[in-house]
């Protein structure tokens, strides 16, 4: 008997899962409804500052969707990355939002978990003063006391065992902290008896719902129908299809290595996967095959503010500025220089992003050259304090204006300003953390590994405010 | 011809938060492998298309289950680092549509 597991977005509460599939996909009983939260596309400032990337009434409509269906089907709910960055926050935000929810709609008393996976940069401090070594991903140097410090919010990243472990323990609802996107669905999958290989291969290929089918479209519901063989996956959209083209393109989008999804205790192979069509809308995968790894190891995400940072919009039509450009962005980098002294002297940095010229792609442009006749310059300063990025900032822009070149025609302002005004950023934070943290606790059992992941069980709905 | 009239999808995206990845999927067998016989795409010619040093180019691979090619550049600072452009790398793929495929 196979199992339906269904995915209803790839990034619940980036934007508003769509109504049309998610109800398809209830009226086809699935057996439980799995949704990741999180994303690192969203770059280092939610994590290191600790805040929702995504709206909090966009985050409440996707959870209350989810929690109606999964309770009115009687199946496990399970969120992963809850709110973006799986922080502490993030988890109690959604518990908080489910039990409002749960009393709004007066629904029967469930159980809910909740796996917090933050980690303080303290405590990986003392991992490694204990001697363990924060292994650097993807060609990083392993982290170092001075990387910890400069580090402001950092999450374990985990895997199947703690979340099994919390529907083992009865949970009907599990709110994760920071977790792998196949590792939520695979959860479930063993839980139900299924083997490793299928139930990380079935949260491979859901994990991003839609974007596993053609053409393009978000945030619709698809379902993966897992066996000991293999996945069937298809959408519920009924202008989507599930092909072995999409299916294959999907595993290899946003991943440095197509054949291999490695999560904590080992790595799927993916080398010979095949895909073969079912039907018209639903293609079935399978071949896959778990390598266990000899340790349990987890990755740790952190990030760190680098500093406040200021914005100015800047617009140059003058053919003969433009031909100088360079000239132009040089003279500001001067002013800046002869008022503050170089970037390094007072930590300060500034960008000038020229649209029209290489704005997008930056030193990966091949063609870094104006070729039409005007170019936008967003002018972005990085400095210890909000007062100083915005002078800075004002500084650079308004020497965009005043910049001397000779022969020009214009005497009057070499730039036009969007408006004469510096926009407050968000503060500038970087990834300090991309790291493998080894967990080998003799005879702890991986899912308490270290205490990164902790587990909390409380009841919610159960009619609060009802007298018997 | 060029890579853009042969091929069916050319993209760029994050893969993790130092690198962008670019895959380049065909339709069917024969474009795919008539792209991957001419050596027009490869660890070198990306290099330098983008102009980064080759040890940058961290991965090409063929990916046969999907008719495509595959590599990863590693950025110069994080995604989202103040300065470094396209936080989510999903525009760094047009270079590639004037590849000629011999």
């Amino acid at each position: 008997m196979a199992l339906k597991l269904m995915s209803p977005t790839g990034h619940l509460g980036f934007t508003p899962i769509e109504r049309g599939s998610f109800e398809a996909g209830l009226a086809d009983h699935p057996d439980a409804i799995i949704a990741d939260s999180g994303s690192a596309d969203i770059g280092p400032h939610p994590l290191g500052a600790d805040e929702a990337h995504s709206p909090l009434e966009w985050q409440r409509h996707d959870l209350e969707l989810c929690l109606l269906g999964a309770r009115e089907l009687g199946v496990p709910l399970i969120i992963g990355s809850a709110s973006d960055t799986g922080t502490d926050r993030g988890v109690d935000s959604f518990l908080r939002l489910f039990e409002q929810i749960a009393r709004a709609r007066g629904l029967a008393g469930f159980t809910m978990a909740a796996i917090r996976s933050e980690v303080a940069a303290t405590a990986l401090a003392d991992h490694l003063a204990a001697g363990r070594v924060l292994e650097g991903l993807n060609g990083r140097e392993p982290a170092t006391a001075e990387v910890l410090a400069r580090t402001d919010r950092a999450v374990a990243v985990m895997g199947i065992e703690p979340i099994r472990a919390a529907l083992e323990a009865g949970a009907d609802v599990v709110v994760c902290g920071r977790s792998c996107d196949s590792a939520i669905f695979a959860a479930f999958a063993e839980l139900r008896g299924l083997p490793r290989h299928t139930a990380v291969l079935a949260g491979k290929l859901l994990e991003c719902a839609s974007f596993c089918a053609e053409p393009f479209m978000g945030k619709e519901t698809v379902i993966g129908e897992v066996d000991a063989d293999g996945v069937t996956v298809y959408p519920l959209h009924p202008g989507q299809r599930c092909t072995p083209a999409s299916l294959a393109s999907h595993a290899m989008y946003e991943r440095i290595d197509p054949y291999a999804e490695t999560i904590p205790g080992g790595t799927l192979d993916m080398t010979a996967l095949r895909f073969d069509r079912v039907d018209e809308r639903r293609t079935r995968v399978s071949g896959a095959v778990w390598r266990p790894d000899d340790a349990y190891r987890v990755k740790i995400e952190g990030a760190g503010k680098v500093g406040e940072r200021a914005v100015a919009i800047m617009g140059i039509r003058d053919p003969h500025s433009l031909s100088r450009l360079d000239d132009v962005l040089g003279w500001s980098r001067m002013k800046l220089a002869e008022r503050y002294g170089t970037a390094a002297d007072v930590g300060y940095e500034v960008f000038f992003h020229v649209y029209g010229r290489d704005g997008v792609m930056g030193y990966l442009e091949p063609n870094p050259t104006v070729s039409e006749h005007e170019v936008g310059i967003v002018v972005e300063a990085v400095a210890p304090t909000a007062e100083v990025a915005e002078e800075v900032c004002a500084l650079a822009s308004r020497n965009l204006f005043y910049a001397r070149l000779p022969d020009t025609m214009g005497t009057a302002g070499g730039a036009a300003f969007f408006s004469d005004e510096v926009f407050r950023g968000r503060p500038a934070y970087e990834w300090t953390l991309n790291h493998l943290l080894t967990l080998d606790e003799p005879g702890e059992p991986p899912d308490r590994a270290a205490g990164l992941f902790r587990r909390e069980l409380r009841t919610v709905g159960a009619r609060e405010g009802v007298t018997p | 011809m060029k890579l853009a009239e042969l091929a069916s999808t050319i993209r760029s995206k994050n893969a993790g938060v130092d690198h962008i990845t670019f895959d380049v999927i065909f339709s069917d067998r024969a474009a795919y492998e008539r792209a991957v016989a001419s050596g027009a795409l490869s660890r070198e010619s990306v290099a330098a298309l983008y102009g980064v040093d080759v040890s940058r180019v961290v991965s090409f691979v063929t990916y046969d289950p999907g008719n495509a090619i595959k590599f990863t550049l590693r950025r110069n600072r994080s995604a989202a680092s103040p300065g470094e452009p396209d936080p989510f790398g999903s525009q760094s793929y047009p270079p590639l549509f004037d590849i000629e495929i011999t």
